[in-house]
């Protein structure tokens, strides 16, 4: 129970020496690439780039295991949802039909649609290491800090670093709220109706609703007490300067995005076909 | 000539969503370097009159001001919240709930970094303060690390970071240890000697504020200014019984043998008290008052073998905790915030499982029965009321575990109503709950508990926060219940609330139970009083002072009159 998933864990490594607001720009980049790009080869080198990055941050690997074994379980049943959904998905884009295997119906399997969902997995898995490699090298603070620093309202910026500072006592309240009311007899558990859990839901959630905005009032009282708000700008504590490291990262970052961009839209559109 | 920063004139204040004046009629004025203590029960006004002064009134809470409030010659009402608090420094209640940073230093800083106050800055200045109040060590610390009184310290720093002129504490002890109070005191009295601020103080808890010096004390009741003097006068008048509020114990004991309390005596503290002119009526009383021990049937009810709780296999929690509950008990559960207390509880509720032992109620092992179960033998009351409370109308919260239970309609309304009747809310049985005080919210969620028909109830802190006026209508309330049956345990910080009610007390430290004895036994008991953060009450240093020689039997013929006296 002590270590809390996705949280932040301190470490020596160059991502971690990073600021969090390079970080920042750095993953929306790196998102935006890989969102916009079908291009195999993009992705497959962003894949190897994104596993040598986590590499570098000396993260173990068992901080994160769990999340990633749920999205791995995810994205498996997003794939079959999309085969089930769209089968010929593949087919309308490349404008090409290899059959390999005919399954039922107008469920074929073809070359076009596992390079297509090939593709898109590959595209989540650039993405997700490094989003939760951003989770636990940055932190939270920091974060709030980062958010300001590339334009994000500081009232705005700081309502996440409070959302991350209370999110642990409302669990508190929750759990104990939950249990004296399980004492009085509501059962949760699988056995019951909806209707009835949803009706036995709501004796736990008034009090914590309850709580919670009498929690806010006294938050809110204390920020203003503080002076939180009176000036345009603030400085943050935890706010660190950049440096050249994170000049040069956010650097190759654009590199990548704009070599990327140019590789992608060569021939016209955003999708690497190699079936033509 | 001494400088006035705070002054009252004909002030009145009205709550835009309140029917009546909190405030009427207020002339008072607070003088630069002094410390005040303003006391009040509960709905008094002493709040409200703390926030006019750091303006949550009426910048956050609005509402109609009339006449004249001045913080350095200034009209409050003209400037802001934010200019007001460049001058006035204010911890609230809650340590929890205002501590706003993600670690210590940012919550130091925060009010700083809202002035834009550049970056090497914020460091120099978190560091000087953090200094004052000792927790230079625990900067990078995160709340959920750092225990209630370090909370406290922090705010206090982070409240003082800016120079600011005046210090207001709202409640400061509410949600402190015995031990950890006193601290909080003493700190405070040392801020206070070093920098000479103005110090302002809202408490109830009269006798522990006064363990620190106290320049003069203000009482409000009902929206006015019932008296200004020094502790002094004020301990030696009558004012403190007619408002309500709990005045030292070691007065009440001199009362009691007949003794005039006089300005002369220097009563505002034990170590100034002058004892020798009454050590005689003291003896003397002593002598006269008999008490008889109660006999305790030991028919037990629940019983702890060997208990062990961790959750994780090399961090335990509970360690190897075995105890006896007998019918009919009232006990306290006591040690440190963080000891295990709440974790014992859950346990025999339930919500957690032993990695290893017994729990036996009736001579049945309860390991195997569920949560829901074990709620038909065991009652759980949190601490606070509206933790509980999910329906509108009494009524239906009574009889909601008995609903979940699947009861027939005919008969949730007899026991409803019978557990209504226990717990002396049978007229209002159709009121909204909303309506009701903080004391009566209370009895509902025991009742609510109550109507499932357990022999047993847990109370986790049942009097936290409370006035001495809602501290007594809960404590008769719960000792009426023990005396119809039902066995109590309560959790407690509260010493002289074990010493007064309960027959019993456990006292736990680290996970493990270190002491089970009588209350007053254990309070005579140094090496437990250290382990477990609590604190002697001042009844064993007055029967010291006046030399007697068996000091616990002092206090528990203290205790037993001044039980039949309050029960007259």
């Amino acid at each position: 129970m002590n270590h809390k998933i996705l949280s932040y864990i301190h470490q020596e490594s160059p991502i971690h020496r990073l600021t969090g607001a390079a970080k920042l720009i750095g993953f929306i980049l790196w998102s935006l690439i890989a969102m916009i790009t079908y291009d195999t080869r993009i992705l497959v080198v962003m894949f190897i780039l994104g596993i040598m990055i986590f590499l570098s941050s000396k993260v173990e690997f068992r901080y994160i295991s769990f999340v990633f074994y749920i999205f791995l379980l995810f994205l498996f049943i997003n794939n079959i949802a999309i085969f089930l959904f769209e089968p010929m998905q593949g087919v309308e884009m490349y404008h090409t039909k290899h059959e390999i295997l005919h399954i039922i119906g107008h469920y074929t399997l073809t070359a076009e649609q596992l390079f297509y969902q090939f593709n898109l997995t590959l595209k989540y898995l650039t993405i997700i290491p490094l989003a939760l490699l951003f989770m636990v090298t940055t932190h939270p603070s920091e974060f709030a800090a980062s958010l300001n620093k590339i334009g994000v309202s500081y009232r705005i910026a700081y309502a996440v670093a409070l959302a991350l500072r209370y999110i642990p006592d409302i669990q508190r309240d929750y759990q104990n709220i939950s249990l004296a009311q399980q004492a009085r007899g509501i059962d949760l558990s699988k056995k019951q109706k909806l209707t009835k859990k949803l009706r036995y839901a709501s004796s736990i959630l008034m009090p914590l609703i309850f709580l919670s905005l009498n929690r806010i009032e006294t938050i809110s009282a204390a920020i203003e007490l503080r002076g939180f708000g009176s000036q345009k700008r603030r400085s943050w504590y935890h706010e660190r300067p950049f440096t050249k490291e994170d000049y040069l990262a956010i650097m190759l970052i654009i590199l990548l995005f704009v070599f990327s961009m140019i590789i992608t839209f060569l021939d016209g559109n955003r999708f690497y076909n190699p079936f033509r | 000539m001494r400088k006035p920063v705070i002054e009252f004139t004909n002030f009145s204040f009205h709550y835009r969503t309140q029917s009546s004046p909190t405030l009427s009629g207020i002339n008072l004025t607070i003088y630069e370097g002094e410390k005040i203590l303003i006391i009040g029960p509960s709905g008094s006004g002493k709040s409200t009159l703390g926030h006019c002064i750091n303006g949550l009134v009426p910048f956050f809470y609005p509402g109609e001001i009339s006449g004249s409030l001045k913080i350095f010659g200034k009209e409050t009402k003209k400037e802001s919240i934010f200019k007001l608090s460049s001058m006035v420094g204010t911890v609230l209640q809650d340590p929890d709930a205002q501590f706003i940073g993600l670690t210590a230093a940012e919550d130091i800083a925060f009010k700083l970094e809202n002035q834009f106050v550049p970056q090497e800055e914020l460091f120099e200045s978190v560091n000087r303060v953090a200094d004052l109040v000792d927790m230079k060590e625990h900067l990078e610390s995160t709340p959920q690390d750092l225990s209630g009184g370090q909370k406290q310290r922090v705010t206090l720093a982070g409240s003082m970071i800016d120079d600011v002129n005046i210090l207001l504490f709202d409640e400061p002890l509410a949600n402190l240890d015995p031990a950890t109070g006193k601290i909080a005191i003493e700190l405070i009295d040392r801020i206070h000697k070093q920098t000479g601020k103005t110090t302002i103080i809202i408490e109830h808890r009269l006798e522990d504020v006064l363990h620190g010096e106290v320049d003069r004390i203000v009482i409000i009741d009902e929206g006015c200014i019932l008296a200004d003097l020094t502790p002094n006068e004020l301990l030696s008048s009558n004012l403190l019984i007619d408002t309500g509020i709990r005045e030292p114990l070691y007065l009440t004991a001199l009362r009691y043998a007949g003794c005039t309390i006089t300005p002369m005596l220097k009563p505002k503290s034990l170590k100034t008290l002058n004892i020798e002119v009454n050590k005689t009526k003291l003896h003397a009383w002593y002598e006269s008052v008999g008490y008889a021990e109660k006999k305790q049937k030991n028919d037990v009810l629940l019983e702890l073998k060997n208990i062990h709780f961790g959750y994780s296999k090399t961090k335990e929690i509970i360690k190897d905790v075995s105890f006896k509950i007998n019918k009919g008990e009232l006990l306290s559960l006591i040690g440190k915030n963080g000891a295990g207390k709440s974790t014992l509880a859950k346990l025999i509720c339930g919500f957690y499982l032993p990695t290893a032992g017994e729990i036996l109620y009736e001579g049945e092992n309860l390991i195997e029965q569920s949560i829901k179960e074990r709620g038909d033998h065991i009652g759980f009351v949190l601490q606070n009321p509206n933790q509980m409370i999910s329906q509108n109308f009494i009524f239906d919260e009574v009889a909601l575990g008995l609903k979940f239970r699947g009861v027939a309609d005919k008969e949730i309304k007899d026991k409803v109503f019978h557990a209504l009747k226990i717990c002396g809310l049978y007229e209002l049985r159709n009121w909204p709950i909303s309506a009701l005080s903080f004391g009566q919210k209370k009895r509902v969620t025991i009742a609510s508990v109550l109507v499932l028909g357990p022999k047993l109830i847990l109370l986790d802190e049942p009097t936290a926060g409370q006035d001495y006026k809602h501290y007594n209508e809960i404590m008769e309330f719960l000792w009426n219940l023990n005396q119809q049956g039902i066995t109590i345990i309560m959790i407690t910080h509260d010493m002289h609330l074990m010493l007064e009610y309960t027959n019993r007390a456990i006292v736990i430290s680290e996970g493990q139970k270190i002491r089970e004895d009588e209350p007053a036994n254990i309070l005579a008991d140094e090496d437990v009083i250290r382990l477990a953060n609590l604190k002697e009450t001042s009844l064993y240093q007055l029967a010291n002072k006046a030399d007697f020689f068996d000091q616990r039997d002092f206090v528990k013929r203290f205790i037993h009159f001044d039980r039949r006296t309050r029960q007259l």
